[in-house]
């Protein structure tokens, strides 16, 4: 039995010029230690899902199918149960998510309270220990958040949503406001956390450079719908859905040239109340064929696609 | 904007109290508009006027005349009904002009301090500071002193009303100066302002084409709640009898007439103008209120 | 003879409070070098881009050269003689591209009168119809359509308002263009659209670019000159081929190292 389970998960929008579907059919599974990466352009539901798992979808949007488990227990009914205890949040920008009137200390040693029940001693080691965890000297949890750099902020915030010592992490765009050496940092430190507890981690990104370094398997979306979904050295470097290979192929590399192009898929995602008929992705795709514009393909577990590689 | 606008239209149509409060406001501003057409007489015309419909009544007939009037008449025997309306001219001619003074200084003043920034800052802001630990009508009633006592009693009477506008609008454009100073210290850091800049536009340009689009809708619903302010304002001084003249009665100027009589039992010469005034002021206010709320959720 | 060079430029930003505050509190002066002692040639028709961590003077360095700043000392060389920002002449050559799609046009205007601002503002186009007419080959330059010169800019994606920021920056018909971070708020794929417009550009124009970025992936493959800047200090410059095969500064080999690859 897989650690966190979606199943054909879809949330929707009421507006006032219909219903908008954000996330359609999205289903994947993960596992204790692994780390699943989620990548797409902008818009394209990665938060959404993240949102959905913690149960923090906005109203008036809402759940309208599929199911959500972890350990094989319903957790969409009653998300605030498993909320922060069971499953953490780390969002991209660290200062949204500490009070910063309050020592980083105290911050994490109300956590280890309320969710482990610790008296003020034992919370106060336990509080040392997670920062020790996330290469923060204890000495400095007397320091107002404000006093970090960003990447210690950012590893602060980390340590905080492990205080619980959650059995899921979905870690939202971690490291976009961050520097490639601050990056690097804490990229290694997700994947030292989910060996050493055999935390699963949800890592949402659009870099695929990240998801390169990072991820054990990762799943594409476009539009809320997930088109690719597979082990990461598979699916960057034998991607079968067009648009995986148009991400790829438009990241620049350090192995590029000036003299070279980039390549780059044609026009840009459309928006959640113009979606196009059939297979989303049909009007930016070099490989369209007829049927892609009249029917949507379903998604094997591998890929959604009628275009095959023969 | 289109989308802007068609969801403010949207957020308009659902909220009952912005459909309410917005259709008074338009019916009274176009009773005051039309009301040498609207009302049944001209309460300013001597010769119209009946000393013998003195007291009368609302919807009852003179006792001398015979005449009926919808809402009753004063000592002079004025039509209370036409009074009104022409008291709310003046009241609303005040309240706007008082608005749009205080706005254009505010804008102005605002946008300077923001943009400039350094000792013009200082100087403007410390200004406002002082101006608002004073009561604005207490800086109204100073300047309408001032101003009273500059201009040579026979040119009094024309002028009053020019120095009721002047009075109010002085002692209103603080807040319209801090928050267009606020919006200005966040839009002058954005980068269609450097962009700007960069074509070699001179600070005037800058502020009056880029900036000043940009802070319209603060400056809307903060000309909304003053209106409210400066109506009250208008309806206090001349209730004190420093406001409009009795030959140009304004809704204060009636309240004040009106009270000489609420204790000899000719209420209604009090109660009608005093009930328009809370209407008018009530409403722009809800209005206000509400454009606040929907416009710009930072602003509460 | 190379079309901008800076000698020395330096800014320092002077946070400490006034003197006779100082001698009251007795707090020290508190200045900060953000950037420090920077000399850079560029070449025409050529790329040279400017990298390091955030904080590092990228964007304060770019300021002074586009006369957005004073520099509090030295100087910047447009075509061998100083830069003037004030001189109309100058100003048009030299233009920036900014870092966020959604604060660099203004939400109040139509995209046309965007685009027209600048042909008024330097004087380049007097009548009307002329001006139209130039507003169009812009659009047409920059890949956008006729008609969305009568949109406002938030009807668009944030990869078309940058090109929409291209046009106008190209509108005065400038020879130096600087683009501070032109792509980092922009996905992969709308990323791969832009610079390969901001390339076909430099080709048919003979543009040079002066271009800021953190993202050395995305600096292979634009850039022919490189600088790495630290802390204000311009730590290492060569040509593109050569820091990337043999950096010099351990800074640079750190940047490298820590750059995500797709191995
Ligand atoms: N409150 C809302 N009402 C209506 N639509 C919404 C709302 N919130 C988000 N959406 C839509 O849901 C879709 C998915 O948004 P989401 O934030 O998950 O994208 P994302 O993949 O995380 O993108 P990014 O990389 O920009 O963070 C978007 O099209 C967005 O416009
Ligand atoms: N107006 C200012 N007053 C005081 N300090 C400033 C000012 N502008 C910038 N600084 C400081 O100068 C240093 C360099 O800033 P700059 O914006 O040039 O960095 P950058 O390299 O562009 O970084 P980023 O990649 O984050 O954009 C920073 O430490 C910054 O705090
Ligand atoms: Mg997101
Ligand atoms: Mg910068």
């Amino acid at each position: 039995m897989s650690l966190l389970s979606v199943q054909g998960l879809r949330v929707e929008f009421p507006t006032r010029r219909g219903v908008l579907t954000a996330l359609d059919g999205v289903s994947f599974d993960l596992d204790r230690g692994e780390i699943l990466g989620l990548v797409g352009e902008s818009g394209a539901g990665k938060s959404m899902t993240g949102a959905a798992i913690m149960g923090l979808i906005e109203p008036p949007g809402h759940m309208a199918g599929g199911q959500i488990t972890l350990e094989g227990q319903r957790i969409d009914q009653h998300p605030e149960r498993y909320r922060g205890s069971h499953i953490g949040m780390v969002f991209q920008d660290p200062l949204t998510s500490l009070n910063p009137l309050q020592r980083i200390g105290d911050q994490l040693m109300e956590t280890l309270k309320i969710h482990h029940g610790l008296d003020d001693a034992t919370a106060k080691r336990r509080a040392m220990q997670a920062l020790d965890e996330v290469g923060i000297e204890g000495k400095r949890r007397d320091h107002y958040p404000h006093e970090f750099s960003g990447g210690m902020r950012q590893r602060v915030v980390i340590a905080l949503a492990l205080a619980s010592d959650p059995k899921v992490l979905v870690a939202d765009e971690p490291t976009t406001a961050l520097d490639v050496s601050i990056q690097a940092q804490i990229l290694a430190l997700l994947k030292q956390l989910c060996r050493d507890r055999g935390t699963g981690i949800v890592l949402i990104t659009h870099d695929m450079g990240v998801i390169a370094q990072t991820t054990d398997r990762v799943a594409v979306m476009y539009l809320g719908r997930l088109v690719e979904l597979g082990a990461t050295d598979q699916v960057i470097h034998q991607a079968t859905h067009p648009y995986t290979q148009g991400l790829m192929a438009s990241t620049p590399t350090l192995a590029g040239s000036v003299d070279q192009d980039l390549f780059q898929i044609p026009g840009a995602m459309p928006r959640l109340d113009a979606v196009p008929a059939g297979c989303a992705f049909h009007p930016r795709c070099d490989r369209a064929m007829p049927q892609c514009k009249t029917h949507a393909p379903e998604f094997d577990g591998r890929r959604a696609c009628f275009w095959s590689e023969s | 904007m289109s989308r802007w606008d068609s969801d403010f239209v949207y957020a308009f149509k659902r909220s009952p109290v912005a459909c309410v409060s917005a259709g008074v406001v338009c019916l009274l501003v176009l009773a005051a508009v039309f009301a040498p057409w609207i009302a049944p007489l001209n309460p300013f015309d001597m010769a119209a006027l009946n000393l013998m419909n003195g007291f009368t009544p609302p919807l009852a007939p003179n006792a001398f005349t015979g005449e009926t009037f919808l809402l009753g008449t004063d000592d002079q025997g004025r039509d209370l009904f036409s009074a009104i309306l022409y008291g709310l001219r003046v009241s609303l001619f005040v309240g706007f002009a008082a608005v749009a003074l205080a706005m254009f200084l505010g804008v102005f003043l605002g946008l300077l301090a923001g943009y400039r920034g350094g000792w013009v800052d200082t100087l403007i802001m410390r200004m406002a500071d002082v101006q608002v630990t004073f009561p604005s009508i207490l800086i109204a009633m100073l300047i309408y002193g001032v101003a009273q006592g500059l201009i040579a009693p026979d040119n009094r009477g024309d002028l009053a009303i020019g120095i009721l506008i002047l009075s109010i609008g002085l002692s209103e454009w603080v807040q319209f100066a801090r928050t267009v100073r606020g919006t200005t210290l966040v839009e002058k850091e954005k980068e269609y302002v450097q962009a700007a800049r960069l074509m070699g536009l001179n600070p005037l340009a800058v502020m009056v084409r880029h900036i000043l689009p940009n802070v319209t809708t603060p400056v809307l619903v903060i000309a909304t709640i003053t209106l409210a302010l400066a109506i009250i304002a208008e309806a206090t001084l001349s209730f004190l009898g420093v406001g409009a003249p009795p030959t140009e009665p304004s809704l204060g100027t009636l309240i004040r007439i009106g009270q000489d009589f609420l204790f000899s039992g000719e209420w209604w010469i009090l109660l009608f103008p005093a009930l328009t005034l809370l209407l008018l002021a009530l409403s722009v206010n809800l209005l206000g209120d509400w454009l606040r709320d929907t416009l710009n959720p930072r602003l509460k | 003879m190379n079309v901008l060079e800076t000698q020395a430029l330096t800014q320092v930003f002077d946070r400490s409070q006034s003197a006779w505050l100082r001698r009251l509190t007795g707090a020290a002066i508190d200045q900060l070098v953000a950037v420090d002692q920077v000399s850079i040639q560029i070449a025409p028709g050529e790329t040279f881009a400017l990298v390091g961590e955030s904080g590092s003077g990228k964007s304060t360095l770019a300021r002074m050269i586009v006369g957005l700043d004073r520099p509090t000392s030295g100087q910047v060389l447009l075509n061998g003689e100083p830069f003037n920002p004030r001189q109309m002449s100058h100003r048009r050559q030299v233009q920036m591209v900014f870092q966020s799609p959604y604060a660099s046009l203004n939400p109040r205007w139509r995209v046309q009168d965007i685009l027209r601002e600048p042909l008024q503002a330097f004087g380049l186009r007097k009548s009307g119809q002329d001006q139209a007419a130039r507003v169009s080959e812009l659009l047409d330059q920059v890949g956008l359509s006729q008609s969305d010169g009568a949109r406002y800019p938030h009807e668009f994606s944030g990869g078309q308002r940058q090109r929409i920021s291209i046009a106008r920056a190209l509108a005065s018909e400038p020879t130096f263009l600087v683009c501070d971070e032109p792509t980092s708020a922009l996905d992969v794929s709308v990323q791969a659209q832009v610079l390969n417009l901001l390339k076909q550009l430099q080709k048919d124009l003979g543009l040079t670019y002066l271009f800021i970025t953190h993202d050395l992936a995305v600096v292979r493959s634009m850039a022919h000159h490189i600088g790495v800047l630290k802390h204000g200090q311009l730590v290492e410059q060569a040509t593109a081929d050569r820091l990337f095969a043999d950096p010099q500064h351990p800074y640079t080999q750190m940047l490298l190292d820590a750059a995500p690859v797709i191995a």
